[in-house]
């Protein structure tokens, strides 16, 4: 063997890798990142850039048409500024997207894990559960939950997760069980390994492709069951506006004021399709077996 | 099969007693638990409503509470509506009939649009047909129910004034005619989503059949294409069909609450909403009990029936 053999060949940087390379030539991906982006940024800075406050009441100014006296989307049943309130409703609706993702996956995670690597009755009792809350029609359990526990931004969060956790758990529970008699998991049992370290952090970190994509379009669905629920008047109340209960009051001027339904419909459609291209993306890019849609 | 059919029915009875166990949590988030009903009437006093739990024994243990609020699900009482004291269980059956109307059309629809553009999106497939449905696919998974009804609503209705914006028919008028002019908008709103759900899965399942050696066979045999996608290929993709339209049912009722909102549907969804609304807690908790039921029996039937139809599973 030759000692003097140095590899100097640099490391390949994080963008040249092969996931990256794959994420970036996915073409409705890469819109969806660009839309996505386009979209925080507007919702971050946009309110400060635009002439009216979202709380500014104007009652001389209701249902101004698009266009109209610096209204770029028009003023609601108040008049007030439907662009301003579209973008400080769209803070409120991402944020709990985000963080009822983040949650819904580290629940979701924790149980399959758990399940996965397991035995057979705790494996059982966790599956069943499983079972147990994905036999409920998702919008029934959802709407109970927020009458039970006073909706607040942070409880909507915590409901919205507390019904969209199961996808993410079945998805690691199989990754886990697949992996458990494998030989880095058998190597470090022989080691001596505790369970806890086996389970979190020799077989996780290769779920971690999975997990990822199940997170995305579980952000996707965040945000869609969150616009669900304020739009029937039980999820982020009013004065707080989400692109949800801005469409609450909007069947009614249907006729009159047709950008009401329109402009937060837009915004919410844009929003999750988004995601679920960058879902789509990463899932070919990373190689995950293509079984729920 | 009597194997099967055992080991099917018991695993549904195990899974009702953990749904009972989520709903029975449920009902004791409920502000004032089942007690809830009087935590809203002013002329209750503390007094009363310690009187009134001592009565209805909910000083016992929470798992005595638990089998006797279950006992009377399985016994068929639920209750009685805070709302016109009626049985509880009437009044779900009262808007049963509207919402299975709903499902069932939409159903028809979904498949049978999905089905075909799933199928054409195979054997034509990475065309343009292709690529636009699965674009569309996505889209339409990612538009809002209620939003697609209301924007439906404007044009069908408010501007064309082609179809009734809603209810389920015009008073004075009971004609089927009237009944299906008013069931065109909701139950192809609902469908929207699972046309997307059908076809993507229909595209997949003939992908995996078209690869199979049967199909190469029934070619070899000079079969034209046709005949060998819609005999061979179709026909061995129908068996999991039966099994997703199972697993579709919390699906169908989600989007069915939420289009029965927007066109004024009088059924189970409007009648769970209202109910919140009123806080009339028994049809809420009874609804929510039924929905899950109704899936629990739908994924059984769906299983039950595969059995039937496929020869493999009997014998495994």
């Amino acid at each position: 063997m030759a000692s003097t053999d140095i590899d100097t060949t640099p490391l390949p940087r994080w963008w040249h890798s092969r996931v990256v390379q794959r994420f970036f030539g996915h073409r409705l991906a890469l819109l969806g990142l660009v839309m996505i982006t386009l979209l925080t940024l507007a919702c971050g800075i946009g309110p400060y850039l635009l002439p009216y406050d979202s709380l500014h009441i104007d009652l001389l100014a209701r249902f101004a048409p698009p266009l109209t006296g610096g209204h770029y989307l028009g003023t609601d049943p108040l008049g007030r500024d439907v662009a301003a309130r579209l973008l400080m409703a769209g803070r409120i609706s991402l944020l709990v997207g985000f963080f009822a993702m983040l949650l819904a996956t580290v629940l979701g995670t924790l149980i399959g894990v758990v399940a996965g690597y397991g035995g057979r009755t705790v494996n059982a009792v966790l599956m069943r559960l499983v079972d147990g809350f994905l036999s409920f029609p998702t919008i029934f359990l959802l709407l109970a939950l927020a009458v039970a526990l006073k909706p607040s931004p942070i409880m909507i969060t915590v409901i919205i997760a507390l019904t969209g956790w199961m996808e993410v758990a079945r998805i690691v529970e199989a990754e886990v069980r697949s992996l458990k008699e494998r030989e880095f998991v058998l190597a470090g049992r022989m080691l001596g390994l505790g369970r806890a370290h086996i389970m979190f952090r020799e077989i996780l970190p290769n779920c971690m492709g999975p997990i990822i994509v199940a997170a995305t379009l579980t952000v996707a669905r965040a945000i869609l069951l969150e616009a669900y629920i304020s739009f029937l008047g039980f999820g982020i109340q009013p004065p707080l506006p989400s692109w949800g209960n801005m469409l609450n009051g909007a069947q009614q001027y249907l006729g009159s004021a047709p950008w009401l339904a329109v402009v937060p419909g837009a915004a919410i459609t844009v929003a999750v399709t988004s995601f679920n291209f960058i879902g789509d993306g990463l899932r070919d890019a990373l190689d995950v077996r293509n079984d729920s849609f | 099969m009597a194997a099967f059919l055992f080991s099917r029915l018991l695993q549904s009875a195990a899974l009702l007693v953990i749904v009972s166990i989520i709903g029975f949590t449920v009902l004791n988030l409920m502000p004032g638990g089942p007690l809830s009903q009087y935590a809203l009437d002013p002329g209750m006093t503390q007094a009363d409503i310690a009187r009134i739990s001592e009565q209805l024994g909910l000083n016992r243990p929470l798992y005595v509470q638990y089998l006797d609020w279950a006992w009377g699900l399985l016994s068929g009482d639920w209750g009685t509506s805070f709302r016109d004291g009626s049985p509880v269980i009437q009044v779900i059956a009262r808007h049963v009939p509207a919402t299975l109307l709903l499902m069932g059309s939409s159903t028809v629809i979904a498949v049978a649009v999905g089905t075909w553009i799933g199928i054409r999106g195979a054997t034509h497939r990475y065309s343009g047909f292709d690529y636009v449905a699965t674009v569309g696919a996505m889209i339409a998974l990612s538009i809002p129910t209620f939003w697609f009804g209301l924007i439906g609503i404007y044009v069908f209705s408010l501007r064309l004034d082609w179809l009734p914006a809603g209810n389920m028919y015009t008073i004075g008028d009971g004609s089927v005619l009237n009944y299906l002019h008013h069931l065109i908008m909701p139950s192809v709103v609902l469908a929207l989503v699972h046309i997307a759900i059908w076809s993507r899965f229909m595209r997949g399942a003939t992908l995996d059949a078209i690869s199979q050696d049967f199909v190469k066979t029934a070619r070899a045999k000079g079969l034209s294409e046709r005949r060998v996608v819609m005999k061979h290929v179709v026909g061995n993709a129908l068996l999991p069909m039966i099994t997703l339209a199972g697993v579709q049912v919390p699906s169908l009722l989600t989007g069915a609450l939420v289009t029965e909102t927007v066109f004024t549907w009088p059924g189970m969804g409007r009648l769970f909403l209202d109910s919140l609304g009123y806080s009339d807690y028994p049809v809420v908790m009874g609804l929510l009990m039924f929905s899950a039921l109704l899936t629990i029996v739908a994924n059984l039937v769906a299983d039950i029936t595969v059995a039937l139809v496929d020869p493999r599973i009997r014998l495994a």
